[in-house]
């Protein structure tokens, strides 16, 4: 069963079905007019924004890789349950669970959105019309498309199949009541 | 105008404070000389061949060259700086010294046989013991090692390494490895074990060319290279773990300037930042390293206006970094009293003596 919706309101954006981005790969899309790039990472998902915080580089064309670690010359070892996003332009390394940089921690972080996996049922309830957090319900204005999701879907047609899940990335720009 | 002379000022015009020399030089006189600190089977090998010394110490230091020795301390018969008596008139009544580091290099690393380099060194340590530390107690000294052999060098740091005169070994800082590499890592364990620092000054085996591309054709080329070869020995010891593997590990760099080293702190700290995955060993940005780590002493002070000079000095990042070192008898012609208006007053009393003194344990 299928029914056509529109995109979950209070910033939450559906960028893909879930087997689109299988692990180890990613998709680059805009939502609100920013690039984020959203990673399957062993079966997680996590997003970046698409910019570097250290010189705006393309940080989600950059590899993911597992942390490299040293008690002292002659001792290296990978720590593939860390991973770490590097930026392309100079190999900046960002942890993919809080954004933080490798060397400065505290001071150097790359921006991150929250990412959760809905299933298409509850993807097709939330986002249809008059649903909690749809702009009908808090205003009672009529649906501002029909069927036409915003986004990286402008313009096309975005069919939820209620057996698919989700990958659903919050731009943290919801109005909530 | 230099005060390494103390022309036209006094030495408590220029610093009320305490001096410590972090660099004057014994030289050798001649190879005679040291007959009487080696077996007979090395005099006689010597004499029957006609050898009078290594050949690198010419190479590093041409005799006359004016940067050599300064004229007003040449010696009428013997080399620069090969008799107390002249350091004591040059640098350490003028200057009172309260102490100063000695430091030899005879070019043993020129020598390739293996045996008769370790029989120098050893003659060459138990002379500067005999005839310059035992005899003055404003004296500490660098050993040498017989510097092809990591193994051979350990065993004379062990060896000598114990008399309280000795706070340092000497290292020529060219090289056939760069010192970071682990084949000369049991010569640091013996540094560390003797609780010494590890000193290097201007010189190398003949076949380390002196710049990183070869050899130059002429002496101005070389020695207005020589800073090339300090970082490169430099960013060796810190990118393949030294300090990590010996983290007790001091090293003195001589004779080598300091004014490059913020800019290439940037530089260092800045390919760390996205290449330390190679080198994970190195946990902090190299500059934190070098700060801990590594001390200088001033000459060559390659002064600019001192405007300039000041920013250097702020780039540094540390007040504790720098020593003040004649490089007796090597002339350099450094203005001490301008440099020391350029360092913050803070910074003063470290450079003419306090961080040397901490550094060596004086």
């Amino acid at each position: 069963m299928t029914a056509p919706t529109e995109r979950p309101r209070g910033g939450k954006h559906v960028v893909a079905r879930t087997d689109e981005i299988p692990p180890g790969s990613r998709r680059i899309v805009e939502l609100d007019g920013r690039q984020i790039g959203i990673f399957n990472i062993d079966g997680e998902y996590v997003a970046f924004l698409h910019r570097c915080p250290h010189m705006s580089g393309p940080l989600c064309e950059g590899q993911v890789i597992g942390l490299v670690e040293s008690s002292g010359p002659g001792d290296v070892r990978l720590d593939e349950s860390r991973k770490f996003l590097t930026c392309p332009l100079h190999g900046w390394e960002f942890d993919v669970h809080t954004g933080q940089s490798y060397f400065d921690p505290k001071r150097v972080k790359a921006k991150r959105f929250p990412v959760e996996v809905r299933s298409g049922a509850d993807v097709a309830a939330e986002s249809a019309p008059g649903a909690p957090g749809t702009p009908e319900a808090e205003t009672g204005a009529a649906p501002e498309s029909d069927g036409r999701v915003p986004g990286p879907y402008i313009a096309e047609t975005f069919e939820v199949a209620v057996e698919q899940d989700y990958v659903v990335v919050s731009t943290g720009r919801a109005r909530r009541k | 105008m230099t005060t390494a002379l103390l022309e036209n000022t006094t030495r408590t015009e220029l610093w009320s404070g305490s001096v410590i020399d972090a660099d004057v030089h014994a030289n050798v006189p001649s190879m005679e000389t040291l007959y009487k600190y080696q077996d007979r089977v090395w005099v006689q090998w010597a004499q029957e061949r006609g050898w009078a010394g290594p050949s690198g110490l010419k190479v590093a230091y041409p005799p006359n060259a004016p940067t050599t020795s300064r004229d007003e301390w040449r010696l009428a018969d013997a080399p620069p700086a090969s008799d107390l008596g002249a350091l004591q008139r040059h640098i350490l009544d003028p200057w009172q010294v309260e102490k100063a580091v000695l430091n030899c290099y005879y070019a043993i690393d020129s020598l390739r046989h293996p045996d008769w380099a370790a029989a120098l060194a050893r003659a060459v340590n138990d002379w500067l013991v005999a005839e310059w530390l035992d005899r003055d107690p404003r004296l500490v000294g660098s050993l040498v090692v017989p510097a092809r052999d990591p193994q051979a060098a350990a065993d004379e740091i062990d060896r000598v390494g114990g008399h309280p005169g000795f706070r340092q070994v000497m290292l020529p800082v060219r090289s056939e490895q760069l010192y970071g590499q682990r084949a000369w890592w049991p010569l640091y364990e013996a540094v560390v074990r003797n609780d010494l620092v590890l000193g290097m000054h201007w010189g190398g085996t003949p076949d380390g060319a002196p710049s990183t591309s070869g050899f130059p054709s002429w002496y101005v080329e070389e020695y207005a290279a020589e800073t090339q070869v300090y970082a490169a020995q430099v960013i060796s010891m810190i990118a393949e773990g030294v300090l990590r593997k010996f983290p007790e590990l001091r090293v003195s760099m001589l004779d080598c300037g300091f004014t490059w080293i913020p800019t290439w702190g940037w530089r260092m700290n800045k390919e760390w930042k996205g290449l330390r995955r190679e080198i994970p060993w190195v946990d902090r940005p190299p500059m934190d390293l070098l700060r801990e780590h590594f001390r200088f002493s001033i000459a060559p002070i390659d002064a600019g206006p001192p405007a300039q000079m000041a920013k250097i000095v702020e780039w540094l990042g540390t007040d504790d970094l720098l020593m003040f070192g004649t490089d007796y008898p090597h002339r350099h012609d450094d203005d001490i009293a301008e440099f020391l208006q350029v360092l913050p007053e803070g910074m003063r009393a470290n450079v003419m003596s306090e961080t040397a003194r901490r550094w060596y344990r004086l």
